[in-house]
């Protein structure tokens, strides 16, 4: 079972990884979008850390609920909202409980990660974080293993699509040939979870 | 509706600039508009460009009268955050509504209904049909 330091440690974990591709982040962003990915996650994530240090709240659902709180108040980009969606959705599916199994987690993150359709209004193959989120929630019920590896594996196959979402979909045809964003630091964050879930034996 | 409790406006844009003379664009050319809030919420918080959820917060509580507030955004994060805004149901006032208008036209035909003492509905409708007016 998966309880609230479990899940303050997959934010913790996040954001160390957000500050150590930071630069890979914003440099993706840079060739399609507006070079600010990293830079803005950077302080989310920041703040996020910071707010869980401070309040410790004692519920997976709370974690993830205070976490998207900071992230749609600090990250000031597109991704502020998006993230800060997906973890409020998540926590608000997982309740009050104090502790949640694997299968819990999977179904209150495919809330989550609809959260994030509906607000920003894309599906798969727009080439946006959604590419890495929907196949991670799909394999979650393998492992975290391999949610890691569908995420990545989404993250990649964003190369040769077309945007048809946010800023990068107003460069058409241009947009083709750079790996998103967005959905690279999607698999940054299910990584982020891996490793949590590797470093307690489960 | 009652000329006493006006509609309030919010404008968001990436930009403070922008936001703060589309503001004073809307009620430049409202004429009497003194009554209806219009506040900017532009930028990022240190002055950046961006959107931020505490100016747009604290923006649509000052334009609050009770009447409603309209809200338009010009791209992006700033339509994306008022969306993520009033999901969380307890961030903005009571009868706050993100209006589908172009920024700067939707912005000036806001304030105009609004300065009339419309509602938010007639206010909303005034915005939206901004989308309509032909230049060519």
């Amino acid at each position: 079972m998966l309880d609230a330091d479990f899940f303050r440690r997959w934010m913790t974990t996040a954001a160390a990884s957000v500050d150590r591709e930071a630069g890979r982040l914003t440099a993706l962003d840079s060739a399609i979008g507006d070079a600010d990915h990293g830079s803005n996650l950077q302080r989310g994530f920041t703040a996020v850390a910071a707010a869980l240090a401070k309040e410790a709240p004692d519920t997976p659902g709370a974690v993830l609920t205070l976490a998207g709180r900071q992230l749609i108040s600090t990250v000031g980009g597109a991704s502020g909202p998006l993230y800060g969606t997906l973890l409020r959705r998540t926590g608000k599916a997982l309740g009050d409980a104090a502790e949640v199994g694997e299968e819990q987690l999977a179904a209150a993150l495919r809330e989550g990660v609809d959260g994030v359709m509906k607000l920003g209004g894309a599906a798969p193959g727009d080439k946006t974080m959604i590419d890495a989120l929907v196949p991670a929630v799909d394999a979650l019920g393998s492992g975290f293993a391999a949610a890691r590896t569908a995420a990545e594996e989404g993250a990649r196959a964003t190369t040769p699509l077309q945007a048809r979402k946010g800023r990068a979909s107003y460069l058409g045809e241009r947009s083709v040939g750079h790996q998103d964003p967005g959905a690279t630091s999607s698999a940054l964050l299910i990584a982020a979870l891996a490793d949590t879930a590797e470093a307690d034996g489960e | 509706m009652s000329e006493e409790r006006p509609v309030g406006i919010v404008l968001v844009s990436h930009s403070a600039e922008v936001a703060a003379s589309v503001a004073g664009l809307a009620k430049g050319l409202a004429g009497g508009a003194a009554t209806v809030p219009v506040v900017p919420a532009g930028g990022t918080e240190d002055g950046g460009l961006g959107t931020s959820s505490e100016l747009i917060a604290a923006a649509a509580a000052s334009a609050d009268r009770g009447a409603g507030v309209a809200v338009l955004t010009d791209l992006g994060s700033a339509v994306l955050t008022v969306k993520a805004l009033l999901a969380e149901g307890d961030e903005l006032p009571d009868g706050t509504r993100l209006v589908d208008a172009p920024f700067l036209e939707g912005a000036v035909a806001a304030v105009v209904t609004a300065a009339a003492g419309a509602d938010l509905d007639a206010v909303e409708a005034a915005a939206a049909e901004a989308y309509g007016y032909r230049k060519v």
